[in-house]
């Protein structure tokens, strides 16, 4: 029997609690007006943007802009929007369903999610209802497009180390903004600009600015590797006179409008890039389809079917993760009272809630990506390396995500870090938790596969990599206390073992409910081949991790104890492997599709 | 005005699709299903109508209840209400036409908009019937069509071979929709949220009192040869010895 109410998981929580598959939203439960405005959006996508690639990344801004307008009639840059100002108000999943269809033209999804998100979401979050009325319901139509500038020539990471600077004039009317900022998506073409600035060169702030106000210039477009499509500037400020009321938020107060649009922003970007991925995929078996050597089509062969195999299975794992993550805040948010006078505030808690996810879904997800485009291109042979087949463009673009909406080092940085800060606040019992995982290798009491349930083996997987993980997080900190916080190798260590754990976790709960509606459902088998493949490679990705944590930590006979121990808590029984990947990549060259 | 449409809930035609094994039908798990895009046309159609003359779009559509789906499509385009007669398995182009003008007599339009035919079988047979069954005018392939409520009568361009055809039908009388007739709009984001209002009639197939009863049975389904690749010929006497020797043709 499913329960009705979910279970509401704090974030991080994952990692040392188990969750049933009803406690999870996966993409099996999008309900019918949720896949209709996937409907629209994929639609549109395909019919205006993707048959105008070539001219858009020839920079065809006039055309780029009609298109954001264009969206805009059809209400797709309302999702997020409040109602009150002419939003749509619609949830985490959906919002992210719909971002992931627009995806497949990746400049488009650049100017479309610097519009509806870094562009639009301060505003909605911080802005007065002065603000809100003279430019929410603009940006929310599309009249007017936006735009977000915090990174700087000489602060990109270290977003606080900003050199613009805001002085407020003696009538105390205006602030006088200068500086530069760089690599400011939509900068050639939007109208409105969120500037963060430090008012006297101190109090770091967020400022609305129009581009009609004097002294806002855009400087020339970056010559970019890839998102060719989409308009790259610099934003130069001379003595820009910005009213008094176009100041965003508080003095002093702009790292929390970067930092919470960034959480938006990370798994905004995830769900975009799930969309990306699925378009590389489909170029790649369609090739593979198409191409014959040696007298047949090269999908026929093990090597290829290999690839294709790999690419369903981490494409699948980064999915289940992502809109685990929406389902995980649209619970939380749907929780707060609409009529609370912080609701604000309190849905930003929400979202802060699961910061840790947030970074995870941004970094396992541009690396799903890379992986999936260099295989499209591999696919492609000589022809995935010239400029007739979309898999050399797709290529070119996948390479920012690993950088931008925090690199993928800082998102590392963050996950072990959010989790120890959490302990350390008394939300996440993690002290009582190591202890137990220490526990576990020294009665050697590992969790054992039930083989009489569906997924059993997969299951123990997981718990037995959830004590690994604890077990080499005691580990590090009793080594470093709290100087772990600058041991960034161990760092990235361990958030690679959180990473792998999340996904694994997302990938099989999901094949539990595929599993669930019964053997007669296609997709049964698939999807335990799908979670045998992931598990395999997340299992094997997890002990590297570990093992060179562990390495980096230990030493004398604590080492032999826990590198044993590694070895007992990545044990996985991959038998069937070879078979799980053949038929997950026959049936995805059969259907020339992602299936799931 | 008030105008009647009926659209088809068809296989996604971007994707490929599979003899089932019994040869008899496709393999229709995984995948999508959508309006018909003939149909499409024809909703749009009667909704640039209403828009100029006034009146009620009123959609209808056969077949089992996940079809709900694609009237709620039609409806976020903006139509006003929806009926669904609920039957399950296939129906022949006679018993949707029959169930049709069962539908009709009861609502009384003035125009049927139906698409020409429906991208999975191409059978191009429902609007003929249905006019039949009606003892209405019909105007099919139409790629322009002019109402003229006041007259009671309707101008309609029908693209035949080698040419264009323009007639007159008086109303009431069925219109099927041809590629060129208009573009339709996409289901906008707010007419979504507004479809979800809006009222769909479930009507169970056996209350209209109608034989369903198949006429026609598929007996086999083969799908088409696969094309070998082309070829490059050097020069014209290549190709004239070629198409000679090789292809026999000349």
């Amino acid at each position: 029997m499913s329960r009705m109410t979910r279970k509401m998981f704090k974030g991080g929580e994952y990692l040392i609690a188990e969750v049933a598959k009803e406690d999870v939203f996966t993409p099996e439960d999008f309900s019918d007006e949720q896949k209709q405005f996937a409907e629209t959006a994929e639609q549109f996508t395909r019919n205006e943007v993707v048959p105008q690639a070539e001219r858009l990344d020839h920079q065809d801004f006039e055309l780029m802009v009609g298109l954001l307008k264009k969206a805009g009639e059809l209400g797709l840059l309302m999702v997020d929007g409040p109602e009150e100002y002419g939003g749509l108000e619609l949830d985490k999943a959906t919002s992210m369903l719909v971002t992931e269809k627009i995806a497949p033209y990746s400049g488009y999804l650049t100017a479309y999610s610097g519009q509806t998100g870094i562009g639009t979401l301060p505003l909605v979050y911080f802005g007065t209802k002065k603000q809100k009325e003279k430019y929410l319901g603009k940006l929310l139509t599309g009249e007017w497009l936006a735009a977000y500038c915090l990174t700087e020539p000489n602060s990109g990471s270290d977003a606080l180390g900003a050199k613009t600077t805001a002085r407020l004039s003696e009538d105390g009317k205006y602030y006088f903004l200068n500086g530069t900022k760089q690599f400011i998506t939509n900068g050639g073409f939007a109208d409105l600009f969120t500037i963060f600035a430090k008012i006297d060169g101190k109090h770091f702030t967020a400022f609305l600015v129009e581009r009609a106000f004097e002294g806002v210039a855009t400087g020339q477009e970056e010559k970019k590797m890839g998102l060719k499509g989409s308009s790259t500037t610099p934003v130069i400020l001379e003595d820009v006179k910005v009213p008094v009321e176009n100041l965003l938020g508080e003095i002093g107060k702009g790292h929390k409008i970067a930092f919470n649009v960034l959480n938006v922003g990370r798994f905004k970007l995830g769900a975009g890039i799930v969309g990306s991925a699925k378009t590389a995929f489909l170029e790649g078996v369609k090739y593979a389809n198409l191409r014959k050597q040696f007298g047949v089509s090269i999908g026929s062969f093990g090597a290829i079917k290999e690839k294709i195999a790999d690419m369903a299975t981490t494409i699948f794992a980064a999915e289940s993760l992502i809109y685990r993550l929406a389902g995980l805040l649209d619970h939380r948010l749907s929780s707060i009272p609409k009529d609370v006078s912080n609701y604000s505030e309190a849905y930003l808690r929400g979202i802060e809630e699961y910061a840790l996810e947030c970074a995870i879904a941004k970094v396992f997800c541009s690396e799903m990506l890379d992986f999936v485009v260099d295989e499209v291109v591999q696919i492609h042979g000589g022809y995935g390396f010239v400029q007739e087949y979309p898999a050399e463009r797709f290529y070119r673009d996948a390479r920012i995500n690993r950088i931008f909406e925090g690199t993928n080092e800082i998102n590392r940085i963050l996950i072990p870090r959010i989790l120890l800060k959490r302990a350390k606040a008394g939300e996440i019992p993690l002290e009582r938790e190591m202890a137990q995982a220490n526990e576990t290798i020294r009665k050697r009491s590992f969790a054992t596969p039930d083989r009489s349930v569906c997924l059993g083996e997969e299951r123990a997987l997981l718990k037995n990599l959830k004590s690994l993980f604890l077990l080499v997080t005691g580990a590090a900190v009793r080594k470093f206390l709290e100087r772990i916080q600058e041991e960034q190798e161990v760092l990235m260590a361990l958030a690679d073992m959180a990473i792998q754990i999340f996904a694994l976790e997302s990938a099989v709960v999901r094949a539990e409910k595929l599993t669930a509606k019964g053997p007669s459902d296609r997709n049964e088998g698939l999807a335990k081949a799908t979670v045998k493949i992931f598990a395999f490679l997340a299992g094997e990705t997890v002990g590297t991790a570990a093992r060179k944590a562990v390495f980096c930590v230990s030493e004398g006979g604590n080492l032999a104890m826990v590198l044993n121990g590694i070895m007992e808590l990545t044990r996985y029984d991959a038998s069937g492997l070879l078979a799980a990947k053949r038929c997950l990549a026959e049936a995805s060259l059969e259907g020339e599709k992602y299936i799931f | 005005m008030k105008i009647l449409v009926t659209l088809k809930p068809v296989p996604n035609p971007d994707e490929k699709v599979k003899v089932r094994e019994d040869g008899k039908g496709i393999v229709r798990e995984n995948i999508k299903t959508v309006v018909n895009p003939f149909c499409e046309i024809a909703v749009e159609e009667g909704l640039r109508i209403r828009e100029a003359h006034g009146g009620e779009v009123v959609v209808l559509t056969v077949g089992p209840r996940e079809s709900d789906q694609q009237l709620r499509t039609a409806l976020a385009m903006g139509a006003d209400r929806g009926i669904l007669v609920e039957a399950a398995g296939d129906l022949d182009s006679l018993a949707v036409a029959k169930v049709i003008a069962k539908v009709a007599a009861e609502e009384k339009p003035d125009l049927v908009l139906n698409g020409k035919q429906a991208v999975d079988d191409d059978n191009n047979q429902v609007g003929q019937i249905l006019a039949a069954l009606l003892s209405w005018p019909q105007a099919t392939f139409v790629s322009k069509l002019e109402p003229d409520m006041g007259c009671r009568k309707a101008k309609a361009t029908r693209e035949v071979d080698g040419g264009l055809e323009t007639i007159e039908v008086p109303l009431p009388a069925v219109i099927t929709a041809d590629l060129r007739l208009n573009e339709p709009r996409y289901a906008s984001l707010p007419g979504i949220m507004k479809a979800k209002k809006k009222e769909v009639k479930l009507v169970p197939v056996a209350s209209l009192g109608v034989d369903t009863k198949p006429k026609v049975r598929v007996l086999s389904l083969t799908p088409p040869r696969q094309r070998s690749g082309g070829r490059k010929v050097a020069d014209v006497a290549e190709l004239v010895s070629l198409l000679s020797n090789e292809a026999k043709i000349l």
